[in-house]
């Protein structure tokens, strides 16, 4: 039954595609004919959704906490935006470059996380976060300062222009999306993933049966960076523009938010975080912008109180308890 | 030049006892409960603005202001004890973090609302304004009035921990606080009055701050002071007062004197100093855990 004397089996059923995924990239195609007026918001919607992704591999699978993510989702950011500036316009290309960049820098700062835990790991993620946008904002000659920069690039696959409805960028955000999506399911049921959750759920066991944690918190750093800077560079591109919202603090503390709101460890928790956290921005935003962050962080409170495992973790939860009374009934 | 050299001793030292009197409550929170407390600088903006209020709006002198700051928010601080936090004590450090960060969200929204998006001053007495000769040089009176307010809250805060029985108390406690509560210490008392001390402080502070840092904002408790706050607790080793007043005298000068000598490499030195100084001893400079 279990998969101990049959691990590869247990390996195979671990990745197999569930319906109720399947139906997630149904809705993500339909949303594109259901909503033409709305792509742009959609496609912010993926994209970001891709950055709370990488969050996730980190937290909810790994259960390294960063409040400073945003360091690579800028930096990739900053990367799309200037290798275009410097002439490499292709966007497809310029992209896996933003995401190398990104990932190199968090396979160096995962040396330092590695070595450290609780308060300490909280403090030098948030210092390096804002070591990071402190770089962007006083390099000015490079990225535009507190004006951001502005770029064009080429059309994608040669034929396809960003377009002012959001047709191309959401569709390119889809695909990208998915891409990620497809990637990070491919390590948390492998292997290697299954000894980060092992990490997750107990660090000094997994040092006791000789798990070399150290090397793959780097690796999973690296990876979670790749995919922040991967977004990022996929909001630099829709866009045509990169400021410093996009390296700040708030950037790092939203995207925690959204992920603890769909609910972590469950990868498709940062998608619907980050649909429930931008929808309701922008119908609040419109009444009151000012106090969209009080409803946020009550929301936030109301969350760890009532729902610690998310809106998905709510409805599993409730799933199994209908599952109960419908077998405790006759 | 040695004049120019006392002068920026004096204003770090000035906001180094700043941030100490804001920052030594987290030092508890997190020393004893070993709860993380993002929201603790909601507790300094309050008493910022109650300063305000008191002065500006109600007219009454800026020394009333500062008793009204330290019990207001001390009140504050037991109310959202009881309600919220007590909860939390024993959950893991994610719940904490996500919790605080809401309560610090919901305060900058409130700020907003009951205090308005403006920069807003505490009007002071003429007796703490100007200048004042001290050694033959010229120094801001505020400036000195904050160092002997400081210095005599930190004398008073060591010699309440190390003399006292409170004191002894509060120190089994952050030691071992298991062991602590099987001497009969009731551990939960002894922290929500130190938690409401600590709030109390940082509602003083931030009374104090207010003028010094040129004004109240709403976006006070996510600003980079929070940062400085935990760099004062993380670096000076939790729960240690001498510790936290330490690394908070240093990093007020070492501010202000990266400022003055290079002031487009201010925020990296900071930062990178205390990503080295994590990474060198993870436990605070003075802690011993």
């Amino acid at each position: 039954m279990t998969n101990t004397t049959d691990p590869v089996g247990g390996f195979l059923r671990r990745s197999q595609w569930r319906p109720t995924e399947i139906m997630v990239w149904v809705l993500v195609i339909a949303a594109f004919f259901v909503f033409p007026d709305r792509l742009v918001l959609g496609s912010r919607v993926l994209i970001i959704a891709i950055y709370a992704l990488s969050l996730d591999l980190l937290l909810g699978y790994g259960g390294l906490i960063s409040l400073g993510h945003a360091a690579y989702f800028g930096t990739g950011a900053y990367a799309a935006g200037l290798i275009a500036n410097y002439g490499w316009t292709e966007p497809i290309s310029g992209l896996i470059g933003a995401a190398v960049i990104a990932g190199v820098l968090g396979y160096l700062a995962g040396f330092i996380i590695v070595r450290l835990n609780g308060v300490a790991l909280l403090m030098v993620t948030l210092g390096f976060g804002l070591l990071i946008s402190e770089l962007a904002n006083s390099l000015n000659d490079i990225t535009g300062g507190s004006d951001g920069l502005n770029m064009t690039f080429a059309p994608i696959l040669g034929h396809f222009d960003f377009d002012l409805a959001g047709q191309t960028a959401y569709i390119y955000s889809a695909a990208f999306a998915l891409l990620a999506f497809v990637f990070v399911r491919r390590i948390v049921n492998s292997p290697f993933g299954l000894s980060l959750q092992g990490y997750r759920e107990n660090p000094k066991r997994m040092a006791q049966i000789g798990a070399p944690m150290a090397a793959r918190l780097r690796l999973v750093n690296a990876l979670a960076a790749a995919l922040a800077g991967l977004a990022g560079g996929l909001l630099t591109q829709t866009n045509q523009f990169v400021g410093l919202d996009s390296v700040g603090f708030e950037r790092s503390a939203d995207t925690l938010i959204m992920l603890i709101l769909g609910g972590g460890g469950r990868l498709y928790g940062g998608l619907v975080g980050a649909l429930v956290f931008l929808v309701g921005r922008d119908v609040f935003s419109e009444a009151n912008p000012q106090y969209w962050y009080f409803w946020l962080g009550l929301l936030l409170v109301l969350i760890v109180l009532f729902m610690p495992q998310g809106i998905l973790g709510g409805i599993d939860a409730l799933l199994a308890r209908i599952k109960r009374m419908r077998k405790a009934a006759p | 030049m040695a004049e120019q050299l006392f002068t920026l001793v004096f204003n770090g030292l000035a906001y180094g006892i700043l941030l100490f009197i804001m920052a030594i409550g987290l030092s508890v929170t997190m020393g004893m409960m070993n709860f993380t407390n993002l929201a603790h600088g909601a507790f300094a903006m309050i008493g910022g603005y109650l300063a305000y209020t008191v002065t500006i709006q109600l007219g009454w002198p800026f020394l009333v202001s500062l008793p009204i700051a330290f019990f207001g928010v001390g009140a504050i601080s037991v109310f959202f004890e009881a309600a919220l936090y007590r909860r939390f004590y024993r959950s893991p450090q994610l719940s904490q973090v996500l919790l605080t960060i809401g309560l610090a969200l919901m305060s900058v929204a409130g700020a907003t609302y009951i205090w308005g998006p403006q920069l807003r001053l505490v009007r002071m007495p003429d007796y703490l304004s100007g200048q004042t000769s001290l050694f033959g040089v010229e120094v801001g009176t505020y400036r000195l009035f904050l160092i002997i307010v400081g210095a005599i809250i930190a004398l008073g805060l060591v010699i309440g921990l190390e003399r006292t029985r409170f004191g002894a108390m509060v120190r089994a406690t952050v030691d071992n606080r298991r062991m602590a509560q099987s001497l009969g210490i009731n551990v939960n008392r002894v922290f929500r009055l130190t938690f409401a001390l600590g709030s109390g402080l940082a509602g003083l502070g931030g009374a104090l701050a207010a003028n010094f840092i040129g004004g109240m904002l709403p976006n006070f408790p996510m600003g980079y002071l929070l940062v400085y706050f935990l760099i004062v607790v993380t670096v000076g080793g939790l729960g240690s007062t001498m510790g936290a007043l330490l690394a908070a005298v240093l990093l007020g000068v070492g501010d202000a004197a990266v400022k003055f000598y290079a002031p487009h490499f201010a925020s990296f030195a900071i930062y990178a100093l205390m990503v080295v100084l994590l990474m060198w001893r993870p436990n605070g400079l003075l802690g011993r855990r």
